[in-house]
C-alpha cells in the first residue's frame, strides 16, 4: 500500500452507490486530464498502458480540483447523493 | 409540495450564518446540508479572525469550540535547501477576547447548527441538492433528494465550487486562474507537547505559513496551525499552476516532500495523523465574485468567491460569516417589502458595501495579481537563502567583507527587478 492510500484509509468514507464524477464517453484520452492526475490530493487519476486516463472513486475527498482544473467538457462532474461519500471528523 | 420562506443550500459558516440571523428573526428557514452532519464536508486551513465578526453574533463566541487563542505569528522563505523564519508576537494577540483562534470546522459548524436549532431553524442533513426550480425566470426553490421544495428565496452557500449559482445561471464554472486547491493533514500531538514546541501555553496557539520550495515555486505555500490537541498542516496550491507545471509533480507528493522538510517534521515528531482532507479556495479575489443577487436567489460565502490571501493573513471564515449574515438581513427587508426580485434583495449588495467585506474586497483587488508574481514562490526565498548561507559561514580561509557578499547577490539587475516587483507590491 502506498503511503497516500494509507493516509486516506484514515478518513470516514461512507459507501458511494454510483461513481458521482466520470470522464465522459470518448473523453478518455483528452489531454486535458492530465492536470487531474497532478492536481488529485487523493490521486485517483491514472493514465493506462493503452494511453487512456483511468478514475478511480474510492477514496474522493470531494474537493473539486478536477472540476476546476479539467473542466466539465471532459468531466461528468457532481457530489455524491445525501449521506454518502467522506465525512470528516476534523474538517 | 413544500414551500419555506428560505431555503438556505449547505449548512458551512454562510448557510448556517444566514439561518441563525433569519431564525433568530422569526423567518421560516430550512438549511439543506448534503453530508451526514454540518461540518462533515467542510475542510479549512483552520483559521478564523473574529473581530470583524464578534458583534454581528452577540454571545456566540464565548461558548464557541474555538481550539486556541492565535498569540504566535510565524512565517519562513523556504528555499530549496535552507529557509528563513520570522516570529512575532505581541502583548495585543494576548489581551482578551483574541482576535484570532485556531478552528477545527467539523467540530465548530456541527455546534453552531445546534445554536441555530435552538432558534427554530430546521436542519436536514443528507440531502444533496442537485438543481434549482426555475419559475417565469426566478429561482422558486430548489430540487433536493428528487424533490420539489419551494421558498420566497433561495441562499446558495454551496461552497468553492458553486454549483447552486451555476445552474441558477448566475456565473460559469469556475477557472484554475482563480482557484487553489488546499490539502491538509490532522496530526494529533500531546498538548504538552504543543506547548513546548511552539513555545505557547494551554490554550494559547501559532500560526505559521511557508512559502517558496514548498510549492515548488508555483502559486501558493503551506500552513501550520496549532489546535487543542493536534496541528493542522497544509499546502495551497494554484489549480492553474499545478496543471500546466509538470517540473512541480503532483499534489501528494508536493504535500509529503513539505512534511519532510527538516523546518517541518521535528516539530510533528511521535504525531500522529488522524485525516487527510482537501478543498478548493477560491483565490480570485474581487474580480472574480459571483454575481451576489438574482431573482428568489442571494450567494454568500465561499459559493460567492469570499475568500481573500494577503499574504501575511488568509481569511475566508469570517466573511463566509457575515455574508450570510447580511443576507439574512435582506431578505427580512424583502419579507417586509412582500416582493423577492433581485432589485429588492439587492439591499444584500448595499450591506456588504456597507460592511467590511466589501470594503475588504475592494481594498484588495490588486492583491491577488500582484502575488500571484512567481518571483515570491522561487527567487525570492532563494535570494533570501543564498545571502544568508553566505552571511552566516565561516570559511576555512579569510572571510570576504559584508558588502562584498551583499553585492555579489544584490546585482544590478536583481535590484532593478526587486524595484520593479517593490512598485507592484505598493499596490497591495
Amino acid at each position: 500500500m502506498t503511503d497516500l492510500t494509507v493516509k486516506l484509509g484514515l478518513n470516514v468514507f461512507k459507501p458511494l452507490p454510483a461513481p458521482h464524477i466520470k470522464i465522459k464517453a470518448g473523453m478518455e484520452r483528452d489531454p486535458r486530464l492530465k492536470a487531474a492526475v497532478r492536481g488529485c490530493p487523493a490521486g485517483l487519476y491514472s493514465v493506462s498502458e493503452t494511453g487512456e486516463f483511468v478514475l478511480t472513486i474510492d477514496g474522493c475527498l470531494e474537493c473539486g480540483t478536477c472540476r476546476i482544473a479539467c473542466g466539465t467538457e471532459v468531466l461528468e462532474w457532481g457530489y455524491p447523493e445525501g449521506g454518502a461519500g467522506v465525512q470528516f471528523r476534523f474538517g | 409540495m413544500e414551500k419555506f420562506d428560505v431555503i438556505v443550500v449547505g449548512a458551512g459558516l454562510a448557510g448556517l450564518a444566514a439561518a441563525y440571523t433569519l431564525a433568530g428573526e422569526g423567518v421560516e428557514v430550512v438549511v439543506l446540508e448534503r453530508g451526514d452532519y454540518p461540518g462533515s464536508k467542510n475542510v479549512s486551513g483552520g483559521r478564523i479572525y473574529v473581530n470583524p465578526v464578534r458583534d454581528l453574533f452577540p454571545g456566540l463566541w464565548d461558548e464557541a469550540p474555538l481550539e486556541r487563542a492565535i498569540v504566535r505569528e510565524g512565517a519562513t522563505l523556504m528555499a530549496r535547501n535552507r529557509s528563513f523564519t520570522f516570529h512575532y508576537t505581541g502583548s495585543e494577540l494576548r489581551t482578551s477576547p483574541p482576535q484570532s483562534y485556531s478552528v477545527l470546522r467539523s467540530r465548530f459548524d456541527r455546534w453552531f447548527s445546534e445554536r441555530v436549532e435552538e432558534r427554530g431553524a430546521m436542519l436536514l442533513p443528507k440531502t444533496l441538492v442537485s438543481d434549482v426550480i426555475r419559475e417565469n425566470g426566478k429561482i422558486a426553490g430548489v430540487i433536493a433528494a428528487g424533490d420539489e421544495l419551494r421558498a420566497d428565496v433561495v441562499i446558495a452557500c454551496d461552497g468553492a465550487l458553486s454549483l447552486i449559482p451555476e445552474k441558477a445561471g448566475l456565473r460559469a464554472p469556475g477557472r484554475p486562474h482563480d482557484n487553489a486547491i488546499g490539502v491538509k493533514e490532522l496530526i494529533q500531538l500531546d498538548p504538552n507537547l504543543i506547548n513546548e514546541r511552539f513555545n505557547v501555553a494551554d490554550g494559547e496557539g501559532a500560526a505559521h505559513l511557508f512559502v517558496g520550495d514548498v510549492t515548488k515555486g508555483l502559486f501558493g505555500g503551506g500552513f501550520l496551525y496549532t489546535n487543542r490537541g493536534s496541528v493542522s498542516l497544509g499546502l495551497v496550491v494554484s489549480i492553474e499552476d499545478i496543471a500546466k507545471e509538470e517540473a512541480a509533480g503532483d499534489i501528494p507528493a508536493l504535500f509529503e516532500a513539505f512534511k519532510a522538510r527538516p523546518e517541518i517534521e521535528p516539530l510533528l515528531r511521535g504525531g500522529k495523523t488522524l485525516e487527510y482532507g482537501a478543498h478548493v479556495i477560491p483565490e480570485g479575489g474581487y474580480r472574480s465574485l459571483c454575481p451576489l443577487v438574482g431573482d428568489g436567489i442571494l450567494v454568500a460565502g465561499d459559493s460567492a468567491g469570499f475568500a481573500l490571501n494577503l499574504g501575511f493573513t488568509v481569511r475566508g471564515m469570517e466573511y463566509a460569516l457575515a455574508s450570510g449574515h447580511f443576507a439574512a438581513k435582506a431578505v427580512v427587508q424583502a419579507k417586509a417589502a412582500g416582493r423577492f426580485d433581485a432589485a429588492t434583495l439587492s439591499a444584500y449588495q448595499n450591506l456588504l458595501e456597507e460592511s467590511f467585506v466589501l470594503h475588504d474586497f475592494k481594498t484588495f483587488q490588486e492583491t491577488p495579481r500582484v502575488l500571484s508574481n512567481p518571483h515570491l514562490f522561487g527567487h525570492y526565498p532563494e535570494l533570501a537563502g543564498n545571502i544568508l548561507r553566505d552571511l552566516y559561514s565561516v570559511p576555512a580561509g579569510p572571510k570576504v567583507p559584508i558588502f562584498t557578499t551583499l553585492r555579489r547577490h544584490l546585482t544590478l539587475s536583481q535590484l532593478w527587478t526587486l524595484l520593479k516587483d517593490a512598485k507592484e507590491v505598493m499596490k497591495i
